[in-house]
């Protein structure tokens, strides 16, 4: 418990290295998530456009969960070595598979009699997709963004493993910072995940679409 | 609102024929008919019966397989399907009202990406409300989980009717409906079709529906095989075969019915002092005879709009009246 306490001892006496580790450690997760929301939104959306491909939206997902991070930064570092890169990497590979699979999901659930009837009414595939399709999936689609977003700040801890700097350098080094420097550190990597979910879970009210908002969420719906 | 913009144009039907990949039989085979402008046709038969095949086959949603359909005479194959479909209204059963948009934002779609100019949009998106009955007012503010089943039916047809398109396409639109708010929406079209005169292949499995919607009935058997396309009355007097009999039911003649009304038939006069409330003229025979058996009479004073009596309806006027057959009209093209 003393150990604890001392923690925020340890954060007044070090805010400067906190903070500046903490920048370091949000700037590695941010270029990791936008990374893989630019490769993984698209490319889910589409499929889910398409109505194929789940299956490997899916598979992708699964065999993603299943890879242990430190491995992959461990494999990395025989390919790219130590540094920046191979953390990014690292971090993208883990960050996919949410997005990718919320975003098909999210745009392969939207009712098919819209579509249809979007079609219908001579709607071309892009007016579908941008005026019908996204608006409806932009919640799922944003639950997706948001796992990736904790997943990555979560894990970025480990890019000390292979010089990818962040909080982590101090959580690894208790030698250096004793134990109550480790846990103010995992303190901090805690406080930032939280925090930027309950950012991304307000915008996520914002970018819900008025007309559906009722429809689940408080059950005041009158159909 | 008249009949303004554009006019009704006629669909032709020209060997029109859809086999599915991989399916042995056709679903439609060498479709030919002929829907006169403005009319309603309804396209009806058993599921499985390639109604709705041929329906979309109209605003290509489904590509014929073989043979052609003409709108005002040009082939629809000819046409780029977006800008073509456009120009087609289109219901159907479940709605597709888009969840996430208003009322007026639904009904102002078509418009929107036809590239209307806003205030054009916004008079023609509150004259449709009008039209269907829902106060722009009112309703326009609203989302579509926030109307009730018939109201959401009724921004289904006014999303539809849009941009004034010539031809209206509706399948089954009224199918999910209660029967009460179903009888409703089939009297609200009925009136709406008067001021709007659009030609509309309406699909139904339900032959009342059909006998009262329909200027002409086109009835397709499994197979996609059109067995007749007649007038309703022609139909329920003169079925084509055995099929189309079993299919209209046994009560054919009950149905036929509603077709006529009791101040078309030569009534006998009317007496001095009626016992009984009189019939109003332009109730149809099927009411007159439910009225004729609950009152144990054989015989009913029949009085007009103003309430005068003008002669007296017999059970053996309507026996005659309902083996009269039926003139004929239309045939299969």
């Amino acid at each position: 418990m003393n150990t604890f306490l001392d923690s925020f001892t340890f954060m007044g006496g070090h805010l400067g290295l906190l903070l500046g580790k903490a920048w370091s450690h949000l700037v590695l997760s941010a270029a990791a998530f936008v990374v893989a929301l630019v490769i993984a939104a698209p490319l889910g959306i589409w499929l889910g456009h398409r109505r194929r491909g789940g299956f490997i939206a899916i598979s992708v997902s699964n065999v993603g969960r299943a890879l242990p991070s430190l491995a992959l930064i461990a494999i990395f570092l025989g390919l790219l070595g130590i540094g920046f890169t191979n953390v990014l990497v690292a971090l993208v590979i883990m960050a996919v598979p949410p997005i990718l699979t919320n975003a098909y999901l999210a745009v392969e659930q939207v009712d098919p009699d819209l579509v249809r009837a979007a079609r219908g009414m001579g709607l071309t595939p892009w007016q579908i997709l941008f005026r019908i399709e996204l608006p409806l999936a932009l919640p799922v689609l944003f639950t997706g963004i948001r796992i990736a977003v904790v997943y990555v700040i979560s894990s970025a801890t480990l890019a000390a493993v292979a010089g990818g700097g962040g909080l982590g350098d101090i959580i690894l080094n208790q030698v250096a910072y004793g134990l109550s420097g480790v846990i103010a550190a995992a303190l901090w990597v805690a406080v930032l995940a939280l925090v930027a979910d309950a950012l991304l879970g307000m915008v996520r009210k914002l970018l819900t679409p008025r007309g559906v908002r009722h429809l689940g969420n408080d059950g005041a719906s009158s159909r | 609102m008249a009949n303004q913009g554009q006019s009704a144009a006629e669909i032709v039907f020209d060997r029109a024929t859809k086999v599915y990949r991989g399916a042995p039989a056709p679903a439609v085979d060498e479709l030919s008919m002929t829907v006169p402008a403005g009319e309603i046709c309804v396209l009806l038969g058993p599921s499985g019966s390639g109604k709705t095949t041929a329906l979309t086959m109209v605003n290509r949603l489904v590509e014929p397989t073989s043979g052609d359909i003409r709108i005002d005479g040009v082939s629809v194959a000819e046409q780029d399907a977006t800008g073509l479909r456009r120009r087609i209204g289109y219901v159907i059963q479940q709605i597709g009202l888009f969840p996430h948009m208003t009322i007026e934002e639904n009904v102002a779609t078509v418009p929107q990406v036809l590239g209307w100019k806003r205030d054009r949009i916004r008079d023609r998106v509150r004259e449709l409300l009008d039209l269907v009955g829902l106060p722009p007012r009112e309703y326009g503010g609203r989302y579509p989980a926030q109307l009730s089943g018939g109201q959401r039916q009724r921004v289904g047809i006014a999303r539809a009717l849009a941009a004034d398109p010539p031809v209206m396409l509706m399948d089954e639109p009224f199918g999910a409906l209660d029967p009460i708010t179903r009888e409703h929406m089939q009297d609200e079209f009925l009136r709406l079709h008067e001021q709007v005169r659009k030609t509309t292949l309406f699909v139904s499995h339900d032959m009342d529906e059909a006998v009262k919607m329909g200027d002409r009935i086109a009835i397709f058997r499994e197979g996609g095989h059109l067995v007749q396309y007649d007038a309703p009355e022609r139909i329920l007097t003169a079925p084509a075969d055995d099929f189309v009999a079993r299919f209209i039911g046994a009560d054919r003649g009950l149905k036929a019915l509603t077709l006529r009304r009791v101040g078309d038939l030569p009534l006998e006069p009317a007496d001095a002092t009626p016992d009984t409330a009189p019939l109003a003229a332009t109730e149809t025979l099927h009411t007159a005879l439910s009225a004729l058996m609950t009152s144990g009479t054989d015989r009913l004073p029949v009085a007009d709009g103003d309430g005068r009596l003008v002669g007296t309806v017999t059970l053996d006027l309507i026996r005659a009246e309902a083996g009269r057959p039926a003139p004929h009209e239309g045939e299969v093209a």
